[in-house]
């Protein structure tokens, strides 16, 4: 889009209209009782928007704006169909804050009976107001197979019955789990992806963000939502000094603390508390808790690395991982030396002889302990598995050094 | 809506039932009785079919129909039954799904006619 606004209107710009059209959107899905319906509705007044409010300024009242839009366009495309009709000249706005329905809307977007791309899009697009052209370049994907996502999913959606609906207390937790996982995947997405051309795509962990903060504001009570949420904040965070000029990647003992922003990890960690008083820890709660003990710390020295040990124990308790494992011998090298560390990294070596970090790792723990040949094995190793250019760049420099 | 919950059967859960005593295998079939009994308001139709081996496959091909013996695919997991239910979403066939005490695999299906 060419877009005669700076990049900070546009991005309150996408606020505007992510915050609006997921309400407008939910509105009328109750309304219509008809997702794919309501969905074409608010798509088109969003498009409108984007294509619009660059052009003409953003109307005083946007939310009015998009309402107008989609009840014009309904009645237009609907006037064939009278059911349709009569309860969209019934509605009216602002349309009375109803959190059931958003709530309803995203659990309706995350069903596990979708694929897990088509959830993490419809979400975006539904819920978020992002238009498939935004979606795909956010992804690296062609329009059209983002399209035909979309398309597939709210077929699937109509045609094998998924409900319109908050899961009942006894599948909360489960279903919760997979909106959770939806908001996550999208969260990784933009954190890695965040070291090349950050100017060109979209950032994803902002995503990530408001919809973890959506679903704090509608469900207080959930403590993994809490930690979710504090888990991306304390991550979005750190954000500015995890590159250099150049966009190479900092690692974390390297990163300039004083650019971490300490008030956004402060409120974070206000985030967890409230979090831990429900006594229900999960998954969530206890990487973001990983991440704040690191957060909080001075120096890398100052790390409460026991604590960080502990916590990798629960969450490998509560989740088990191999990667997990790896994150907690790095940790465990800390408190126990690297000849533990290794022993420990040795028993994930099968499940985990595909990924770089792991080799890595592995070079680190080697050269420490006076094994340089075999250190830059591993190396070379992890250099052949990752294809981020900033982790390579970090292991080619490492290579030439040693 | 009207949904066909089918169940598969796959090879290792034929050996473990072949394995099975008399009463285990009793018991197996006392727990699908106990579950068609909860559901009995929503299952409108129930059928076990017969072994894999008893299938016939009449194929529709251009120069005339092809018949030939086993089930339609050469797969290690075949439909062994199925239960047709009348319930309001899929969110209500997956939890009946989910109870299910038999065989290790149900396919959901809505029924369109």
């Amino acid at each position: 889009m060419n877009s005669p606004v700076s990049g900070s209107a546009e991005m309150e710009l996408a606020r505007v209209v992510r915050d609006h059209a997921g309400r407008l959107a939910a509105a009328l899905v109750s309304l219509l009782g008809d997702f794919a319906a309501a969905e074409d509705l608010v798509a088109d007044a969003v498009l409108a928007a984007l294509e619009r409010w660059p052009v003409e300024g953003v109307p005083e009242r946007p939310d009015a704006w998009l309402f107008t839009v989609a009840r014009r366009r309904g009645m237009d495309v609907l006037r064939r169909q009278a059911r349709y009709q009569d309860k969209l000249a019934q509605l009216r706005w602002p349309v009375t804050p109803e959190p059931g329905n958003r709530l309803r809307l995203i659990f309706t977007c995350c069903h596990p009976a979708l694929p897990r791309e088509s959830r993490i899009a419809l979400t975006l697009r539904v819920v978020c107001g992002l238009t498939t052209a935004q979606i795909a370049s956010a992804f690296l994907v062609r329009e059209s197979t983002v399209a035909q996502r979309i398309t597939r999913a709210k077929r699937k959606i109509t045609d094998a019955g998924i409900p319109y609906r908050i899961p009942a207390a006894d599948e909360l937790g489960e279903r919760l789990g997979e909106v959770l996982a939806v908001v996550y995947l999208l969260f990784n997405e933009g954190y890695l992806a965040s070291g090349s051309d950050v100017a060109e795509h979209r950032d994803l962990t902002e995503d990530a963000e408001w919809l973890a903060g959506l679903l704090d504001g509608l469900m207080p009570t959930e403590p993994e939502v809490t930690g979710l949420l504090a888990l991306i904040r304390l991550h979005r965070a750190r954000a500015a000094a995890r590159f250099d000029g150049e966009g190479n990647l900092i690692r974390l003992s390297d990163q300039d603390r004083g650019r971490w922003d300490h008030e956004a990890i402060a409120g974070a960690t206000r985030l967890l508390t409230r979090a831990a008083l429900h006594r229900r820890p999960g998954p969530y709660q206890l990487q973001a808790a990983i991440v704040a003990c690191h957060a909080e710390a001075k120096t890398w020295a100052d790390t409460d690395w026991p604590q960080i040990v502990i916590l990798y124990d629960l969450l490998l308790a509560r989740a088990p991982s191999p990667v997990t494992r790896l994150h907690r011998a790095i940790a465990l090298r800390q408190v126990a030396g690297a000849e533990v560390a290794l022993t420990e990294l040795v028993a994930v070596a099968g499940p985990l002889d595909r990924y770089h970090l792991f080799h890595a790792t592995r070079a680190e723990l080697l050269r420490e302990l006076g094994h340089p040949a075999q250190a830059r094995a591993a190396d070379r190793r992890a250099l052949e598995l990752t294809s981020n250019p900033a982790e390579q760049a970090v292991l080619r420099r490492r290579l030439h050094n040693s | 809506m009207k949904y066909v919950l089918m169940f598969c059967e796959t090879e290792q859960w034929e050996k473990d039932w072949a394995a099975m005593d008399q009463a285990g295998r009793d018991a197996g079939f006392a727990k699908v009785q106990d579950w068609l009994a909860r559901y009995s308001d929503k299952i409108t139709h129930n059928r076990k079919l017969s072994d894999a081996h008893t299938a016939t496959t009449v194929r529709l091909e251009a120069e005339g129909p092809l018949v030939t013996d086993g089930p339609f695919v050469e797969g290690k997991e075949v439909v062994s039954g199925y239960v047709e239910v009348e319930v309001a979403d899929l969110d209500e066939a997956l939890r009946m799904a989910k109870d299910w005490p038999a065989c290790p695999l149900v396919e959901i299906r809505p029924v369109l006619m």
